[in-house]
């Protein structure tokens, strides 16, 4: 059963992803990144992390996704890109060879952890959570006591981050505008 | 049976992926969505090990990984929308000549 929602779900992911790179219209591009989203949440079901499939679902598919979307009809970009032309003469050349490179150092290095890991001998345990302790109630004792510090900077981060949003993001005021234009000469 | 070996695999392909549509892409827009797939690819390595080792610290670390994902997100898009008032259609080649 796992193998086969695993085949399922690295098939979606991987056609999503493609589908991300590939897609003239960045609303393809955004639809597709959210088949690889849901694709990587059923996975983390499969991988027992349920509290992180919710919120990938919610965080990810639902709001940056549509925050994309919302982007993509604010701007108007939603026309299609001829990607026949080179930007760069060699660069999609180059990207291939750097792409190849970055698989095969990853696929090596996961892999010979994943082995070192096996010979060491910690394998496969219970970190789903039964009973009392669910997977959700394991994340909260260690985000709160151990982590609790970090998880008050991501609070300031993201505060941050949507004043950062708003003022950058905001319509000058026609005063404000001359001014600036003015600053400019 | 699936192994472990499976899903890291699987993430090497999708963040090489994610690497190459970022390297090969020129719309702002699509090159921030192939950091996402970059970022999905390691939260997935994250799981993956962290069930190997027993340890919720993997799934926490991918907590914060969304957390400030999300936040890149939101200042990435505000930076497109104020690139792209001053310039329509701007890609990443035309901001060479960003400056205050």
């Amino acid at each position: 059963m796992e193998t086969a929602v695993f085949i399922v779900c690295a098939a979606i992911v991987l056609a999503g992803a493609l589908g991300v790179v590939l897609a003239r219209n960045p609303v393809h591009a955004a639809l597709s990144l959210v088949g690889t989203l849901f694709g990587m949440a059923v996975l983390f079901l499969n991988l027992e992390a349920h509290f992180l499939a919710a919120v990938q679902i919610i965080v990810y598919a639902g709001a940056i996704v549509v925050l994309f979307l919302f982007v993509i009809m604010l701007l108007g970009v939603d026309r299609l890109e001829d990607l026949s032309v080179e930007p760069i003469t060699g660069q999609r050349a180059l990207a291939a060879i750097v792409g190849l490179g970055t698989f095969g150092l990853a696929v090596a290095f996961l892999l010979s952890g994943d082995i070192g890991l096996r010979s060491v001998g910690i394998l496969k345990l219970d970190i789903a959570g039964t009973g009392q302790y669910s997977n959700l109630r394991q994340i909260a004792d260690v985000l709160f006591t151990d982590y609790v510090y970090a998880f008050e900077a991501t609070a300031a981060l993201l505060t941050i981050s949507v004043v950062g949003a708003v003022v950058m993001s905001r319509r000058m005021a026609r005063s404000d505008e001359a001014q600036e234009t003015a600053e400019d000469d | 049976m699936v192994t472990a070996s499976w899903y890291l695999i699987l993430a090497a392909a999708l963040f090489t992926i994610g690497a190459v549509g970022l390297l090969v892409r020129r719309n702002p827009l699509i090159m921030f969505m192939c950091v996402e797939l970059m970022l999905n690819a390691v939260n997935l390595t994250f799981i993956t090990f962290g069930r190997e080792l027993n340890d919720i610290g993997g799934q926490v670390s991918v907590f914060f990984v969304l957390v400030v994902a999300a936040a890149e997100v939101v200042v990435g898009l505000a930076i497109v929308v104020a690139i792209n008032r001053r310039r329509p259609q701007a890609t990443a080649d035309d901001l060479s000549a960003l400056r205050g």
